[in-house]
């Protein structure tokens, strides 16, 4: 890749020639708070955080649309500069309830992580109008409360460039523009596909996952793993609080993108369902009867033995499973072939 | 899958045959259509079904169920009529060309237009689509496979793409899209009866012997027994013990009763699972087993590539995964099983699988995966297959006749089932079938039947009706739309006591496949 | 080809129609019929004369007599007396025609000798649905030049040369920007005509497609060869009926002619054209508004860069100039760039159409050459205030531009004078203010606007222009504090420096600018709660004075019975529980009743 010089903050610096200011900050060290800016769409330019001052230009240019140019002088943080993007979180705060005590999203919300570091208290436009929407709960996996959104349009992005369902987009003009889907009957009347990738994205508490236990960011251990539904390998992460999955976070696997499905993002609620099988059971005049491990063991193992001495080993067959790990897979071949002595051993993928 | 899913951002055309991939796919079926939104890609889909994304296609031909070879050859034949095959490719790189014109000869666009059931133009116009295409991609799923002529279906569509030379190219390929987690990686793990891990056949002695020495024991060395031949046996008697793990025919598997009656044949069976379900409901002896978030592992996706699997949380109880539970079972039966961790065992994989054995758990931590074959340490995972030239050499034609299905409508059994999966359920229900929402969004079993089929059977929406086939009734919810043709109906197969009780166990005898895409029933008004 | 020997001219632009123009040529031309001179007189259908405020207008040449008011029930006198007879009809005549007892002819009128019609050469001259008339006006004779003896190099550096700046608003050079878009190299380049005229009090675009949308369709023609264009859109908004109907009727009739298509004078070049109709939403005026609202979007801006011309419609190549711009092309290319000099400005060059609307004698469209001053537009040809008001402030550039008081009023107007005193041309509006208008409320008009008009995509825009519209509205209503101002300038400035896109950029013009001139004005409504103007009602109290003769006129009308008082005695309001409805003042016989 071609590189130019630029200055940025008073530094010579090369980057590559098809950067935005945006990416030649990042390759650099430099942070550019962004809310809109989502590396996968195409930029927005909405939010107005990114923006920095670039000399002769008449007015401040967002980083994430901006290409650079040989020689550009870049403020990433001029008083100009933090000024505008103090007055922008005023602006969002203003229209924001200030709910943070009580809001699921705090710890994991952009709009608070920079009013945090920008010192901005929503003070400075306290008592003006404030939206007053119904929230949306028609959906069976999310809420959308507009009230929060500040509009950033990344899961309106998401929908339309990403998932491609184009289910939700922008009605109203102005101050009372808002995320809306056809004939705002609820989200749930819409074409939504419950994919959830809009609540994946969505940088504030607007559009939240319905998920019964309370918890907070800073609560739960993520772990990276692969969803266990259909055969696309999408990397995702959950979130464990008290050895409980409590949500699903998409993860940038090379199969999915940061892009999951309803299953994926939503279905994790049977890992702690009480039906799970937690004992042993064995069988005993048709009913079951709870059992130690090694009692399951000695039996099975005996029936085996004995059907073996008996039948021979082709008397006996294992069924493998699609949706086990290629470690389990491989052990039950090698059960069914090194112990038992059959190659009486198959598995679902036909099904 | 011969290629990768990203790949599908370079491909000219994408052809979708026999897979509802919005519904069973989503996150490829959204890269699908977000390559024909941004790239301006085309997309060509032929289904028995007017599935969501054939709103999204260029050409959309609604097939009949069981009428792929048929479409395929007829395809083919225009691609070769009008000249349109890549002919360098053909010669330099594949043999017994002659063979495919011979057989595709007999299936002109007007005679494939007419088994189908679908216009010969749009043959034509798919045909010319997609040959015309630098690169094209086909995708297919369960449509194509679960036919009595499966094999010969994925050969037509192997032929296709040799034929316009898509196979070896970024952005080509035939790419069947696995309906499950793992299901590449169980096959890949030798979970079938006639391989070992890697597809080393049993047959062969250098083989037997590899894994005899690794093993430390002797081998059997003739084909074991597959899953409908395990049922036979069952019933048959020859077979008195089944140790199932993580399955549940008694849903999945067509024909319920026949199952149910191969069970109850049985002496003793062991069921290995995450919760009671059907199937375990007939077990001796049930093992309660850890779920995905509650042990180490891998999984291989449908574009071949291995990924981890972590423990994020404690297995309820005393339940205990399942590589645990084999280990200690196969140390009860006195083999000597000292396995400490999964890595352990998947090194010990690793070593004896060619394609695997350049994949480590180190290797997998930066959680790109690696897709096989990865034949050594510092090899980079192979993005698509048949780079330059074939696996085998020369790529061959292997030109298939359209057969009939097994079964074929008459006057007692008038209409055409065919059978699939839905976006909101997942195979048995056994986990979504546990998740409130899916559920409520998907609560029960129906039919989706036409409105013409409606009017004739003089039904309506939501009606309840009885089901029949050759093997059983059930009884069911009428859903009408126009997703299916007048004549042929479709039903998921995710619910107990639905569509499985009455499909047709009729199987491909190479493959072993039950033709659950096409059975005849009959639907009746419950009075 | 029939020679007649009267011509009468009836005024269709939209103003002039909703007053009943198509009833008074229908009447005209029965009449004649009946008179039996339909062989002698000859009536036509003619875009916008311009002075709309005398409408219904009527141009009857060769005597070049301007009737104005008419109405059907005039037409016949008209007819017998001046058509039959030869006697023009003083009484119905527009009153500054009548200079004593010297009968001046339209040309000879204050309102139309300072200008300079360039733009409007047509309008108001043919019939805008006939193309024969256009023709004859040496119509389609510059896209010919053009296709047969210039290349596209030479029609854009005369362009350039001509020194022509966009008429829209941003004063950007034509030509230069017909250069960006000719070299990139694509599949397909597109032209766009902007007639999403949406400032209010603005109706030049609207006048130049209802007068004469031939000139539009080939200065579009001429532009998509100069930057080898092969299709162009106009984007028009649904609310011009008139207008969306003869640019209809236009196209078709060129498409007839070969005048669009394939193959145009056999040059080669095809140039196909379409309309588009915008739903009436302000920011489609903005251009990648517009093109996100022809791509089938909801109309919302895009970041710049990419620029259209570099990726426009369809991402491909875009060129979209007004229709103003559009307007004068036809006449450099068959005129020459030196000629096109020769009027207005070194750095603004031709002339503009303005818009005059408010507190203004003679409302209606001027074409001026650039570097006329404002007390010429303002008094010359506007005729000044009405009511012998005095003038106050003018407000150019609409919602996006800035007010100009008296001591600028004999500033030359051009892009960049316009500028440097705070406003802007913007397209062309030019609303007068009196000293009966109070300039808080004015802002708050505007902003109110905006505010409606927002995209709702960016922060500052979306939220900040609402809450300086809540302050402003605070102020005028008697709840503004102090630091009021300044929290408007603080934000007014971050907004014009950070929103995305024209409309958001401007949109603070209005407050920065009537806080420079008449901060006086804002300080009195918040220290003294107090709109000087008399304006704000919640500022205000009804007073009865000494003057009052007690007639209880005003206590009977009075709505909410607020009035008391006795027969012939000097009635006393309450002023807690009036209600600020001016009734009292209406029905008061000797102005007894002030508000202050």
């Amino acid at each position: 890749m071609e590189k130019i010089i630029i200055i940025i903050n008073g530094k010579e610096a090369q980057v590559d020639k098809n950067f935005t200011i945006l990416q030649a900050a990042k390759s650099l060290g430099i942070e550019v708070p962004t809310i809109c800016n989502d590396n996968r769409l195409v930029p927005h330019g909405a939010c107005r955080m990114c923006v920095v001052e670039v000399k002769n230009a008449r007015a401040l240019l967002t980083a994430c649309t901006t290409p650079v140019a040989e020689g550009m002088e870049i403020n990433t943080h001029s008083e100009r500069v933090i000024n505008s993007r103090k007055t922008t979180l005023e602006l969002m705060i203003a229209n924001h309830p200030l709910d943070c005590l009580t809001c699921s999203k705090a710890g994991n919300c952009k709009l608070q992580d920079y009013c945090f570091e920008y010192d901005v208290t929503g003070e400075k436009f306290s008592g003006f109008d404030k939206d007053d929407l119904p929230i949306d709960d028609s959906n069976d996996f999310y809420t959308f409360d507009p009230n929060k959104c500040i509009l950033c349009g990344k899961c309106v992005k998401v929908c339309d460039e990403l998932q491609c369902t184009s289910a939700i987009g922008f009605s109203g003009r102005g101050f009372s523009t808002h995320v809306s889907h056809p004939f705002e009957a609820g989200m749930d009347y819409s074409t939504c596909v419950s994919c959830g990738n809009c609540v994946s994205v969505c940088p504030v508490g607007a559009l939240m996952p319905k998920e019964k236990t309370k918890f907070r960011e800073w609560e739960v251990k993520k772990t990276q793993t692969t969803c266990s539904y259909c055969g696309v390998g999408c990397q995702i992460e959950l979130k464990v609080k008290n050895n409980k999955v409590v949500g699903v976070d998409p993860a940038m696997g090379p199969s999915n993108d940061g892009l999951l499905c309803v299953k994926g993002k939503f279905g994790y609620k049977f890992i702690n369902h009480p039906d799970r099988l937690k004992i042993p059971l064995i069988k005993k005049d048709g009913v079951f009867n709870e059992a130690t491990w090694d009692e399951a063991y000695d039996l099975i193992a005996s029936k085996i033995n004995e059907i073996k001495k008996e039948h021979g080993s082709d008397s006996i067959a294992g069924l493998s499973s699609a949706r086990a790990t290629n470690e389990d897979n491989y052990l039950m071949q090698k059960m069914m072939r090194a112990v038992i002595g059959t190659n009486n051993i198959d598995h679902c993928a036909r099904l | 899958m011969t290629n990768s899913i990203n790949e599908i951002d370079k491909s000219e055309v994408i052809f979708i045959i026999g897979s509802n991939t919005t519904e069973n796919h989503p996150v490829i079926g959204s890269r699908i259509r977000r390559a024909i939104k941004q790239n301006g890609a085309k997309l060509i889909v032929a289904d028995p079904r007017n599935i969501d994304i054939a709103n999204d296609a260029e050409v959309f031909m609604q097939i009949k169920p069981g009428t792929n070879i048929a479409l395929l050859n007829s395809m083919m034949n225009v691609i070769i009529e009008e000249k349109l095959y890549d002919k360098e490719y053909v010669d330099t790189k594949t043999e017994d060309f002659e063979k495919l014109v011979e057989t595709v000869s007999n299936y002109s666009a007007k005679v494939g237009a007419k088994i189908c059931g679908v216009d010969a133009e749009d043959i034509k116009r798919a045909s010319k689509l997609y040959a015309k295409a630098n690169v094209a991609s086909l995708f297919y799923a369960m449509g194509i496979t679960q036919h009595t002529s499966g094999t010969y279906n994925v050969m037509a569509i192997a032929n296709l793409a040799m034929l316009c030379g898509n196979v070896g190219k970024e952005g080509g390929g035939v790419n069947p899209l696995r309906g499950q987690n793992n299901v590449q990686g169980a096959c890949d793990m030798g979970a079938l009866p006639n391989v070992y891990p890697g597809y080393q056949k049993v047959v062969l002695p250098e083989v037997k012997e590899k894994f005899e020495k690794a093993w430390n024991t002797k081998l059997d060395n003739k084909v074991g027994l597959s899953i409908p031949k395990i049922l036979d046996k069952a019933i048959s008697g020859d077979l008195k013990m089944l140790y199932i793990f993580g399955e549940n025919p008694m849903v999945s598997d067509p024909d319920t009763k026949h199952i149910e009656k191969a069970l109850k044949n049985l002496e003793f069976i062991v069921s290995q699972d995450i919760f009671l379900n059907e199937t375990g409901e007939l077990a001796d002896v049930v093992l309660p087993a850890a779920c995905f978030a509650e042990k180490e592992g891998t999984f291989t996706n449908t574009e071949r590539r291995v990924q981890r699997v972590r423990k994020a949380v404690e297995a309820p109880g005393k339940a205990k995964p399942d590589w645990v539970i084999l280990s200690e079972l196969m140390s009860k039966l006195g083999y000597d099983c000292s396995y400490n961790s999964a890595s352990n065992i998947f090194d010990e994989m690793a070593s004896l699988t060619p394609s695997y054995a350049g994949i480590s758990y180190k290797r997998l931590e930066n959680n790109q995966g690696l897709q096989w074959p990865c034949p050594s340490e510092d090899h980079p995972g192979t993005k698509y297959l048949h780079k330059d030239k074939f696996a085998r050499g020369l790529g061959i034609f292997k030109p298939s006749e359209y057969i009939t299905a097994d079964e074929l409508p008459d006057e007692e059994f008038p209409l055409i089932m065919t059978t699939g999966r839905i976006l909101y359920q997942y195979h048995t229900m056994t986990m979504s079938g546990r998740v409130e929402g899916l559920n409520k969004q998907a609560p029960e079993s129906y039919i989706e039947i036409s409105s013409k089929t409606a009017k004739i059977l003089r039904v309506i929406n939501g009606e309840m009706v009885r089901v029949t086939s050759r093997r059983g009734t059930i009884e069911t919810r009428v859903k009408v739309t126009e997703i299916v043709e007048e004549g042929v109906v479709f039903m998921p197969f995710h619910y107990a006591n639905g569509a499985n009780v009455i499909t047709n166990p009729a199987t491909d005898p190479l493959s072993g496949i039950s033709e659950v895409k096409v059975c005849a029933v009959k639907i009746e008004k419950i009075a | 080809m029939t020679i007649f020997r009267s011509h009468v001219l009836m005024c269709s632009g939209t103003g002039c129609v909703s007053s009943n123009a198509d009833q008074i040529l229908a009447r005209f031309k029965e009449k004649i019929k009946e008179v039996g001179l339909e062989k002698e007189v000859q009536v036509i259908k003619t875009g916008c004369f311009g002075l709309c405020e005398s409408g219904p207008n009527v141009l009857i040449y060769p005597e070049g007599s301007f009737y104005s008011h008419m109405s059907v029930d005039k037409v016949d006198e008209v007819v017998d007396e001046h058509l039959l007879k030869g006697r023009i009809v003083k009484k119905y005549l527009y009153k500054e025609s009548i200079d004593k007892d010297l009968i001046k002819s339209v040309d000879e009128i204050n309102f139309y000798k300072k200008q300079k019609r360039v733009a409007l050469k047509n309008c108001g001259i043919i019939d805008p649905e006939n193309i024969n008339e256009y023709i004859a006006m040496n119509g389609y004779m510059a896209l010919g030049k053009a296709l047969t003896e210039m290349n596209p190099d030479e029609v854009i550096q005369l362009i350039k040369d001509s020194g022509l700046r966009g008429r829209g608003g941003g004063g950007f050079p034509t030509g230069v920007k017909w250069s960006f878009a000719a070299r990139n190299k694509a599949d397909q380049k597109y032209m766009i005509c902007n007639a999403d005229e949406g400032d209010p009090g603005a109706f030049m675009d609207r006048s130049v497609l209802e007068g004469d949308p031939h000139t539009v369709i080939e200065a579009m023609a001429i532009a998509g060869y100069a930057i080898g264009a092969t299709k162009g859109f106009v984007y028009v908004r649904a609310e011009y009926p008139i207008a969306v109907n003869r640019l209809e009727i236009a196209i078709n009739q060129a498409k007839e002619k070969g005048l669009l298509g394939k193959n145009i004078f056999n040059s080669g070049f095809d140039f196909d054209l379409e309309i588009r109709l915008g739903a009436g939403a302000f920011v489609c005026g903005e251009e990648t508004s517009l093109i996100a609202s022809i791509e089938g979007h909801r109309g919302m801006s895009r970041c710049k860069p990419p620029f259209p011309a570099n990726q426009g419609l369809w991402t491909r190549p875009t060129i979209i100039n007004n229709v103003e711009t559009l307007a004068n092309i036809t006449q450099i290319v068959l005129n020459g760039s030196k000629w096109f000099r020769s009027f207005g400005t070194e750095n603004s060059p031709g002339t503009k159409v303005f818009a005059l609307g408010g507190k203004i004698n003679n409302t209606g469209l001027v074409e001026i050459p650039m570097g006329t001053t404002l007390r010429e537009v303002i008094y010359d040809i506007g005729g000044g205030c009405p009511n012998g008001k005095e003038f106050k402030a003018v407000q150019t550039g609409g919602p996006s531009g800035g007010c100009i008081t008296k001591e600028n009023i004999d500033i030359p107007i051009d892009f960049d004078t316009l500028t440097s005193i705070g406003s802007m041309m913007g397209s062309g509006g030019m609303i007068v203010m009196d000293e009966d208008n109070c300039m808080v409320d004015i802002a708050r008009f505007f902003l109110d606007f905006t505010v409606d008009e927002s995209c709702g995509k960016c922060t500052p825009c979306r939220d900040g222009t609402k809450k300086m519209h809540e302050i402003l509205d605070n102020i005028t209503s008697g709840k503004g504090i102090n630091g009021d101002i300044e929290k408007l300038l603080d934000l007014a400035y971050t907004i014009k420096d950070s929103a995305l896109c024209g409309l958001g950029q401007t949109a603070p013009n209005p407050v920065i600018s009537t806080i420079r001139y008449f901060r006086d004005e804002y300080e009195a409504h918040i220290n003294e709660k107090r709109c000087p103007a008399g304006v704000c009602k919640p500022l205000l109290s009804y007073y009865i004075t000494d003057n009052c003769i007690g007639c209880t006129k005003c206590a009977r009308n009075c709505p909410v019975n607020c009035i008391s008082g006795e027969v012939k005695k000097k009635h006393v309001i309450d002023t807690n529980a009036c209600i600020k409805c001016g009734s009292c003042i209406t029905d008061c016989p000797v102005n007894a009743i002030i508000k202050r």
